[in-house]
């Protein structure tokens, strides 16, 4: 019972602050507008969860179940997050990838991204309104710059430190240029793009909520601003909890992408 | 006529401060299904050689013809074993055996025959599917050699392919590598430095020099296969080699301390 062992030593921690915090609030301790107790927010919680109106006629079971506030807003922001991931990455790694292999290409794009490197995607944001207008795609832009930079750095990194002696390997087997690059330098190079993902995919979350804020009228993060005009403390700390949970998932289903494309690498176990 | 012709060979490589002269003067025949070995101390060129026979880093001056053929680049006709088996990692190691005639657009058919007898002549058949990463030191090798085999080139060249591995396995492979050599008879560059080894396989050891890289000895080994490394003959000539090989081994330490005190 090794396992029950350490998840109830991890759990004592939380555990131990959650009663802390309840017991606070029931004698008293903290404003109820300010910070609500765990139960009113676990309560708020189920309730953000639950659909808001009842079945409709003609309406199937499960259409009404997932009809709730919390997981359309859920959904719009995931929606987001792989929209804008998807350009910006797919930008970045044909432009990382020629960059690693032809220094030509490295010299002439360098100094532009090094400069646009360092303005966070959160600077963007008068533009992105400017641009776009309102709705999805400033979201879209602002998450694609967020993802773009890891992606295409990593891939630099990745194609570059690719070891010279799987290419001498495959000129000597007889490989052309393209196939050195599709199914030598690509492969090879898979652990550092891979790394670029997981780091571009958590900027792309932590951008879709800040871009949520501005211009849209649903998802996770406009949830929670909406909720601080009407004082919800509650519905705001049950949007927090939300973020994590879905940044988790987000994060464990890129960690098993990442475990099945790299079961060849040596430093991981399946 | 030679398969292999190696005629005034030069390399030069040029370094900040001095160049250094890695082979001079280098003249060597080949004949079809001979075993070779370049046998010398690091730093002698041996390595050099090897890489200019397989069209990695072409000579400063002279030229190596290959069936009368002038060597401008690497190619499949010359397949390569490294020490460091340079496996294709994210392939298995059918894939790793089959990626030669993929690229050559082999049938997939003819493919998977050529890679379902190299399996079995070099006992990988267990391990098909596995990556390299699962495999030890000297199954890895294995995979280089049937993945240079899967080519069907006449030459093979060999970069210190044992180097890495441990006494038992090394000569568990040089065993093997005999066998397939008889067998198919295929032309056999072997870089070395253990004397030994060359003894054991070789038709034929080129002994080379510190640099400058030359030919020190040229000597033809005729004994019987397989060899008994504990006979009379055996020994005799590994004293003889040794001796060689140690006076180039001096030269390069002392070369070594030489630079030390510079430093």
């Amino acid at each position: 019972m090794k396992n029950l062992k350490d998840f109830l030593h991890g759990a004592l921690v939380p555990v131990l602050l959650l009663i802390l915090w309840e017991a606070g609030s029931r004698f008293g301790l903290f404003s109820e507008v300010l910070l609500p107790s765990p139960t009113a927010v676990a309560a708020k919680w189920w309730a953000y969860l639950l659909p808001m109106q009842p079945q409709e006629a003609g309406q199937s079971y499960l259409a009404w179940l997932i009809s709730g506030e919390l997981l359309h807003d859920a959904y719009s922001s995931l929606f987001r997050v792989i929209a804008g991931f998807v350009i910006g990455a797919g930008l970045a790694l044909p432009l990382g990838l020629l960059m690693g292999a032809s220094p030509r290409t490295y010299d002439l794009f360098n100094p532009l991204m090094q400069i646009l490197r360092p303005i966070p995607p959160i600077a963007y944001i008068p533009l992105a309104i400017l641009w776009f207008g309102l709705g999805n795609p400033p979201s879209f832009f602002l998450i694609a710059i967020g993802a773009f930079f890891p992606v295409l750095m990593n891939t630099i990194a990745g194609v570059r430190q690719v070891d010279g002696i799987f290419l001498r390997a495959a000129r000597n087997l007889g490989v052309g240029q393209w196939t050195m690059f599709t199914r030598v330098i690509l492969p090879a190079a898979t652990p550092y793009i891979l790394a670029g993902v997981r780091i571009g995919i958590g900027t792309a979350f932590i951008v879709v909520i800040v871009s949520e804020m501005i211009a849209v009228n649903d998802g996770l993060g406009f949830r929670i601003l909406e909720a601080r005009e009407f004082m919800w403390s509650d519905k705001i700390i049950a949007g927090m909890i939300t973020i994590g949970l879905l940044g988790l998932f987000i994060d464990s289903a890129v960690s098993r992408l990442n475990n099945h494309l790299l079961r060849w690498h040596r430093g991981l176990e399946h | 006529m030679a398969q292999i012709i190696v005629n005034n060979v030069q390399k030069v490589f040029k370094t900040p401060g001095k160049d250094v002269i890695a082979l001079k003067d280098i003249n060597l025949e080949i004949k079809a299904g001979e075993f070779v070995c370049l046998l010398g101390p690091s730093g002698c060129g041996k390595s050099t050689l090897l890489n200019a026979v397989a069209g990695f880093a072409l000579p400063s001056a002279g030229e190596i013809t290959v069936e009368g053929k002038k060597i401008t680049g690497p190619g499949p006709d010359r397949g390569m074993v490294f020490q460091e088996y340079a496996l294709f990692p994210w392939m298995t190691v059918a894939q790793n055996i089959a990626f030669g005639l993929e690229i050559q657009k082999k049938e997939k058919a003819e493919i998977d025959l050529t890679v379902n007898q190299l399996l079995d002549l070099l006992h990988l058949n267990d391990f098909r599917d596995r990556f390299p990463k699962d495999l030890s030191g000297g199954m890895r090798q294995r995979v280089a050699i049937a993945r240079v085999l899967a080519l069907d080139s006449p030459i093979m060249l060999m970069d210190e392919p044992f180097g890495a591995l441990d006494a038992l396995t090394r000569r568990n492979l040089q065993d093997e590598l005999l066998r397939i050599w008889e067998k198919l008879g295929k032309t056999i560059l072997f870089v070395t430095h253990s004397i030994e080894e060359s003894i054991y396989l070789a038709d034929r050891i080129v002994v080379m020099t510190y640099r400058p890289g030359t030919v020190k000895r040229d000597q033809v080994v005729d004994m019987p296969r397989p060899r008994d490394p504990s006979s009379a003959a055996f020994n005799d000539l590994k004293r003889e080699l040794g001796r060689l090989v140690m006076e180039e081994q001096q030269r390069h330490a002392d070369a070594e301390l030489k630079l030390a005190a510079i430093d």
